[in-house]
């Protein structure tokens, strides 16, 4: 029987009582510390802070454990306690050819300067269970060698000096730095605000985006030109003393795809770029990335949009997992008004359909018939 | 690594937008964080909205949650909204504490909007009880310190989810209302840079060549919910998923309406006075739905009712949406519905 739905107050506190206490499982179990995630979990905060856009190990561990491990729900804490955030400017741009390298292999030179340095990559792994880890077995310590010292110049700008590859545009020094997550983003968005969108969109959907370019859809014939995974430092332009100063240092990795073009109407043959930029160690998310903001630039280099890989509108308005959480979830909220409207209008079309029948024996007959 | 004591986050009441934030003073000092920069502090004007309201605000965040610079940013979109009535007008929407899709436009635009001095009533579905609608009104008794109400002629805010309320309003009112999707053409035209247009050329013919092919096709207008309407004769609007039973409630209402939806980062408004009309034909005039049977539990007619199933033989029964209407006809109070 119907009874006035009530108490929804109460409904919610144990709700949310209940599910505190299943993020704590079983109390026999030791409590997992933030440490133990942010050392142990390391890439899947890593992809909170990312997708989150908050450099911040910490609070990122804060919010996996929060969330039990669901890393969209944990992404969407760190934005929302983002955006309380005071904006105090934005830094120089990040020198990535002075990062201090963890990991960097180039798919189209055997040897480079700066060599090939595969750093902690499951590349090459079986993907064998290890028992032994069940365990809790030690691994042993790490081989070391003596850092040489060497520069480690990026692919892109020893194609650069042969001029085989489009300039990397420079942006205009004097131009303000735009904010998506302070002004409303609008078509079409600059290259900076889609690279801005990309570098927080969702790994999923950029990976299947990044997948579907190489499928054919808007394939760009790409070559990974480098990645490079390691420590880069952050300067701010200090006003008061007239230059930059470095405020601390983030771990990033970038993907720089050079990308085969036969050439244009608007660009002669060259190699083209797509470029990828993430927070943390994260070589998938920083490829598609890549695939995709070269094939968002279709337009400025003459080329035919025939994908969806391609399209700036669909791309940048799809790509943020925390609007398309809700949205999608928001789907299970009530919806007992449209649905009443909804209702009435079938009984009664239903009802005229039954008329028409028994009128002239014949089923109403649609118009576009 | 060495662990940080994450109890004591850095407040949120100390954000601001944009480089404005320099203006805005800390409201609660932070805690023992080593590793941000201290707040700036000068020049500090005086926060509004200190104190006040009959309950306790969380002095951890500013007054109902939004930091002073992102509410002025809000209030000039709604401004803009007003001045140019049915106009979506694009606004950096935040990122709230709560999903997208669950009234953050709404919410944000109730935080602009609400002073201490102010009564808010939540409803979802016509009903102040819905979990949502009881999630967000904690939110502003928690953060602003509101005093809340679940009667309409209380409120002078009301926020809203898929109603309008039966009791007409007045213009000591505002009506907040959640908007998923703001763009009426959206179904028709998927691309923003497309509608935009339509709208600058006035460019409504899709629309009334849908609304024909439903009468072509079915014998009726198909629309039941979030039916478009025409604002002061120029702007063609999307009303929200309210049924259109509720539409023409929006026509000349004393009532300022507001609308905000914070993942599609848009903000429009009706402003009092103004010609909300329901598009039509002549020979198709716009109707609203009609229930055969009054509200079971009250009694109430002309009233839009929710169907509650009562067995799994068939039984319905009909009762209010708007569930202050139905508690206050069940106890005998007049109402000029």
């Amino acid at each position: 029987m119907y009874v006035a739905v009530k108490g929804g107050e109460t409904a919610i506190r144990n709700a949310h009582r209940l599910l505190a206490d299943e993020r704590r499982g079983d109390r026999s179990v030791p409590d997992i510390t933030l440490s133990q995630i942010s050392e142990q979990l390391a890439l899947a905060v890593d992809r909170v802070m990312a997708e989150g856009s908050l450099y911040d190990r910490d609070l990122a561990a804060l919010a996996v454990k929060q969330a039990r491990g669901d890393l969209i729900e944990a992404i969407f804490l760190i934005r929302a306690y983002r955006t309380t955030l005071p904006r105090f400017g934005a830094s120089e741009p990040v020198d990535t050819a002075a990062m201090r390298i963890r990991r960097r292999i180039s798919a189209t030179y055997k040897d480079l300067p700066g060599g090939q340095l595969l750093g902690p990559t499951f590349d090459y792994t079986h993907r064998l269970l290890e028992p032994s880890l069940a365990d809790g077995n030690e691994p042993p310590e790490p081989e070391t060698g003596v850092a040489t010292g060497e520069a480690v110049p990026r692919v892109t700008d020893l194609l650069g000096t042969e001029g085989l590859i489009e300039p990397d545009p420079q942006a205009d020094p004097d131009a303000e730095i735009r904010d998506l997550t302070r002004e409303p983003l609008e078509f079409p968005a600059d290259r900076s605000l889609r690279l801005q969108a990309l570098a927080r969109g969702d790994e999923g959907f950029l990976l299947a985006l990044g997948y579907s370019t190489q499928r054919g859809y808007a394939r760009s014939h790409p070559f990974v030109g480098e990645i490079r995974i390691g420590e880069v430092e952050v300067e701010v332009f200090a006003e008061e003393l007239g230059f930059s100063v470095p405020i601390g240092r983030i771990t990033a990795t970038e993907c720089q795809m050079v990308n085969q073009f036969k050439g244009s109407a608007k660009a002669p043959p060259q190699f083209t770029r797509g470029y990828g930029l993430v927070f943390g160690q994260s070589e998938r998310k920083a490829m598609s990335m890549a695939l995709v903001e070269r094939a968002l630039r279709w337009e400025e280099l003459g080329e035919e949009q025939t994908a969806p890989a391609q399209d700036e509108e669909f791309v940048l308005s799809h790509a943020d997992n925390i609007r398309a959480t809700g949205f999608v979830e928001h789907l299970k909220l009530p919806h007992y008004v449209d649905f009443q409207a909804e209702l009435e209008l079938v009984r009664r079309m239903h009802a005229e359909a039954k008329t028409g029948d028994e009128t002239d024996g014949t089923p109403r007959q649609e118009a576009a018939e | 690594m060495t662990e940080r004591d994450t109890s004591s986050l850095p407040s949120p009441s100390w954000g601001g937008a944009g480089g404005g934030a320099r203006s805005e003073r800390p409201r609660a000092e932070r805690k023992g964080d080593a590793v941000r920069p201290a707040a700036p502090t000068a020049p500090s004007p005086t926060l509004p909205h200190e104190g006040g309201g009959s309950g306790h605000a969380d002095t951890a965040y500013n007054f109902a949650y939004l930091d002073e610079q992102t509410k002025r940013m809000i209030r000039r979109a709604i401004l803009k909204g007003i001045a140019i009535p049915g106009y979506q007008v694009p606004f950096a929407s935040r990122e709230m504490p709560m999903p997208y899709g669950w009234g953050t436009g709404g919410v944000q635009v109730t935080a602009a909007i609400l002073g201490p001095d102010d009564t808010l009533k939540v409803i979802d579905q016509g009903s102040d009880d819905t979990t949502n609608a009881v999630a967000i009104r904690g939110f502003f008794a928690r953060t602003a310190g509101v005093t809340t109400t679940t009667s309409t002629q209380d409120a002078t805010v009301i926020q809203t989810r898929h109603r309008i309320p039966e009791r007409t309003l007045t213009e000591n009112q505002v009506l907040v209302f959640q908007v998923p999707i703001p763009e009426p053409l959206r179904f028709l035209e998927p691309r923003e840079t497309e509608t935009r247009k339509m709208h600058a050329l006035e460019e409504y013919g899709i629309m009334h060549v849908k609304l024909y092919e439903d009468i072509a096709r079915h014998g009726h207008i198909a629309t039941t919910y979030a039916y478009p309407v025409l604002v002061d004769g120029r702007y063609v609007m999307d009303p929200s998923p309210i049924p259109k039973f509720d539409n023409p409630k929006m026509n000349r209402s004393d009532a300022l309406m507001l609308f905000g939806a914070g993942r599609e980062q848009r903000i429009y408004a009706i402003p009092p006075h103004t010609d909300v009309k329901s598009l039509d034909f002549e020979d198709h005039p716009f109707e609203v739905q009609r229930f055969e049977e009054p509200c079971a539990l009250c009694g109430s007619t002309g009233v839009y009712l929710d169907e509650i199933v009562t067995d799994d033989k068939g039984g319905r029964m009909f009762v209010c949406s708007d569930s202050d209407l139905c508690e206050e006809q069940r106890a005998g109070q007049p109402v000029d519905a």
